[in-house]
């Protein structure tokens, strides 16, 4: 049977799974869809929200970031996971005292205001938003492997898939449909880091092969990837190069960004009691740590094998040749992500190799001078395609390849529905029915959600075709508005009984004004080319790389709410009388909806 | 009366394990996988320094015990200051 074949019969056999397990599941109550965790233990929540946060970003991308910058990008690993503890001591059991549905609820009575609600809607809009074209072009580029075409028809078969999923839609509430995606996708992730680790360092654990003994060599696996990078001339594995500040405010920003995205909060709100949203915060993080422990384990691996496979004799000896790579089977995976235009080689010196060096180092230009190189021939390697090609680059066997494939759609699928229906009720729900038209019927609601998560489709696909950067990048920037917006709103609702309507309004306001323009200045105008004033190589504000920024929107806003407050009029005491029952999870009942 | 004082002592206690966790979290993650770990940079672990290890696995690890470590403590602190649910 050929690859094409058995990833279809994978990718096929696990949406069959998922939908006969929604099928089943639904016929016992509609009324889930809402309260989805109620009823249902804390490891199983814990379950289920691990596959709803973890998307394309953790699955397809950030392994191939760490790959490709090493030490750097441990901000990725750091911050998506950090995150939780913020939400487990300063959010989720407050919230899921005070017993509604959205996050924007909360933000609306606590703060006594409409208008606080309808910016809530907003920011958490414009994150949302950034989340889902980050998404987008995961779904791209799976689709694009998946169906061997080039990844502009990927994202567009793609998005026609993800709104089909996410129209029929209810299948997202049921629980125990992400705990299969779960399962899919962590077994797609780690059964082929299992396999490397095994032939790399014959360490089963990959976390622990990582920090252990290259067999081959016999030196350390770290030790060798950091010589035979610096050989290429490449900066070391290890080593830190960016500077530190900026890593310091790109991991707090991912961190808090986690703690602000309206799609995980919501899974706390209706956990059974206020002692389980503690239990389910952790649990959450052991599914998720399962990924995040391997993926740097991935990373450094697959540039390992990368390296090698472009140097087969070592990086003194001759490069690999044209003719291996179109005939010998353990290139074949170089062609077939050829077709997807995300991966591209082109013998420039015409000597009949392809020399992978980094073509700027003034070491390496030397040595290309002396053989006759003519500048770096791997030209394009796209970052998001390392996590979905790297069983085929340490040839593993076709059912690993197929599972990988199946596991990298259900991550970006599953994600980007559940991105999708966020956007449609803080739409139809919160802006429409709650605001604008009061009086609208069941029937228009349900239409304005369908029209509305159309439309979130076609932004995210129209801003996605000129991305931002790679997948998780993108969702970093994501991250930077939430953090700067929602995040501080909320923890300020419950620690500091101080803060009042105005000084909320403003300070959401300020904080998302401030993120986004930030990044509008370095990543262009609604990301479109050439509209950027200023570059991540050399930012406004020193080393304060765009998407580090949302920690200092945070920061902006913390400042502005607290400033402002303390010059206007203090909360009523109805407002303080309720902090104070948030407080205690004495008393809480089941959450209800407002409406 | 006497029960909001209990409120605002267990407010208190609360606040307090919150500080010290997050310090701890603050350490492991931006201390010593970013900030300090040139300071760690002498203890080698398996290629490369404890501060790598740190900052893409060790961080990882101490942030699943403090959010277990949170839970068990302010289950207890609930039934000590009679707040828990029923």
């Amino acid at each position: 049977m050929d690859q094409f074949t058995l990833n279809l019969l994978f990718v096929g056999a696990s949406f069959a799974l998922y939908i006969g397990i929604a099928v089943w599941a639904r016929a016992g109550s509609t009324s889930e869809f809402y309260a989805a965790g109620r009823g249902v233990h804390p490891v199983t929540n814990g379950m289920a929200t691990a596959a709803d946060w973890m998307s394309a970003a953790s699955f397809i991308s950030m392994a191939g970031l760490i790959a490709f910058t090493g030490y750097d990008n441990s901000s990725f690993l750091m911050g998506w996971t950090g995150g939780y503890v913020l939400l487990a001591l300063l959010l989720a059991p407050y919230l899921r005292k005070f017993g509604k549905f959205t996050v924007s609820e909360f933000i609306g009575d606590r703060f006594y205001s409409k208008t606080a609600r309808m910016v809530a809607v907003v920011c958490l809009l414009v994150a949302s938003i950034t989340y889902v074209i980050g998404q987008m072009q995961g779904v791209g580029v799976a689709f694009g492997r998946f169906l061997e075409i080039d990844a502009f028809w990927g994202l567009m078969i793609g998005a026609c898939v993800v709104f089909a999923y996410a129209v029929f839609g209810g299948m997202k509430g049921v629980t125990y449909t992400q705990v299969a995606q779960y399962c899919v996708l962590i077994m797609a992730y780690t059964i082929p880091a299992i396999f490397i680790s095994l032939q790399l360092t014959g360490n089963p654990i990959p976390a622990l092969g990582l920090f252990g003994e290259h067999t081959a060599s016999g030196q350390p696996l770290l030790a060798k990837l950091d010589q035979i990078v610096t050989d290429l001339g490449f900066r070391e594995y290890t080593a830190a190069h960016g500077s530190t500040i900026n890593m310091v405010l790109f991991t707090l920003s991912l961190m808090i960004g986690t703690a602000g995205l309206p799609h995980v909060i919501m899974r706390f709100f209706t956990v059974p009691r206020v002692s389980d949203a503690r239990w389910s915060a952790g649990w959450t993080l052991v599914f998720i740590a399962l990924l995040y422990l391997t993926a740097p384990a991935v990373g450094a691996m697959a540039r390992l094998n990368i390296s090698e496979l472009m140097w087969p004799n070592g990086t003194d000896a001759q490069a690999v040749s044209v003719e291996e790579i179109e005939t010998d089977p353990e290139y074949a995976w170089m062609a077939t992500w050829e077709k997807t235009g995300l991966l591209g080689w082109e013998d420039k010196n015409g000597d009949g190799r392809i020399q992978y060096y980094n073509d700027a180092d003034a070491d390496l230009q030397a040595k290309a001078e002396a053989n006759g190189w003519e500048g770096n021939e791997l030209t394009n390697f796209n970052r998001d395609i390392l996590v979905l090609a790297n069983p085929e680059i340490a040839n593993l066997p076709g059912w690993v390849i197929g599972l990988v494939a199946a596991g990298g759609l259900a991550a970006a699928l599953s994600t980007a529905a559940g991105l999708l229906l966020a956007i449609s009720s803080a739409v139809s729900h919160d802006l429409l029915k709650g605001q604008l038209t009061p009086n609208m019927s069941e029937r228009n609601e349900l239409l304005a959600a369908r029209i509305s998560m159309a439309a979130a489709i076609v932004v995210a696909v129209l801003l996605g075709l000129n991305p931002p950067g790679f997948a998780a990048q993108t969702v970093a920037l994501a991250f930077g508005l939430a953090a700067a917006s929602i995040f501080p709103a909320l923890m300020m609702g419950i620690f500091f009984g101080r803060i009042n309507n105005t000084g909320a309004v403003s300070g959401m306001l300020a904080g998302l004004i401030v993120t986004l323009v930030y990044i509008f200045l370095h990543k262009g105008w609604f990301f479109i080319p050439d509209t950027n004033a200023f570059t991540d190589a050399d930012p406004l504000l020193g080393p304060v790389k765009s998407t580090s920024f949302g920690a200092v929107g945070a920061m902006v806003n913390f400042a502005v709410a607290y400033v402002v407050s303390s010059m206007t009029k203090e909360p009523p005491q109805e407002i303080k009388d309720l902090v104070q029952s948030v407080r205690i999870p004495r008393g809480a009942g089941t959450a209800t909806d407002g409406h | 009366m006497s029960q909001d004082n209990d409120n605002n002592a267990y407010w208190s206690a609360n606040v307090r394990i919150i500080l010290i966790s997050l310090v701890i979290w603050a350490l492991v993650s931006f201390g010593f996988g970013i900030v300090l770990r040139p300071m760690l940079a002498g203890i080698s672990v398996g290629g490369a320094d404890l501060g790598f290890w740190f900052a893409q696995q060790g961080s990882i690890l101490v942030f699943l015990a403090l959010i277990f470590f949170y839970a068990w403590r302010m289950n207890k602190l609930d039934r000590e200051h009679g707040v828990d649910e029923e």
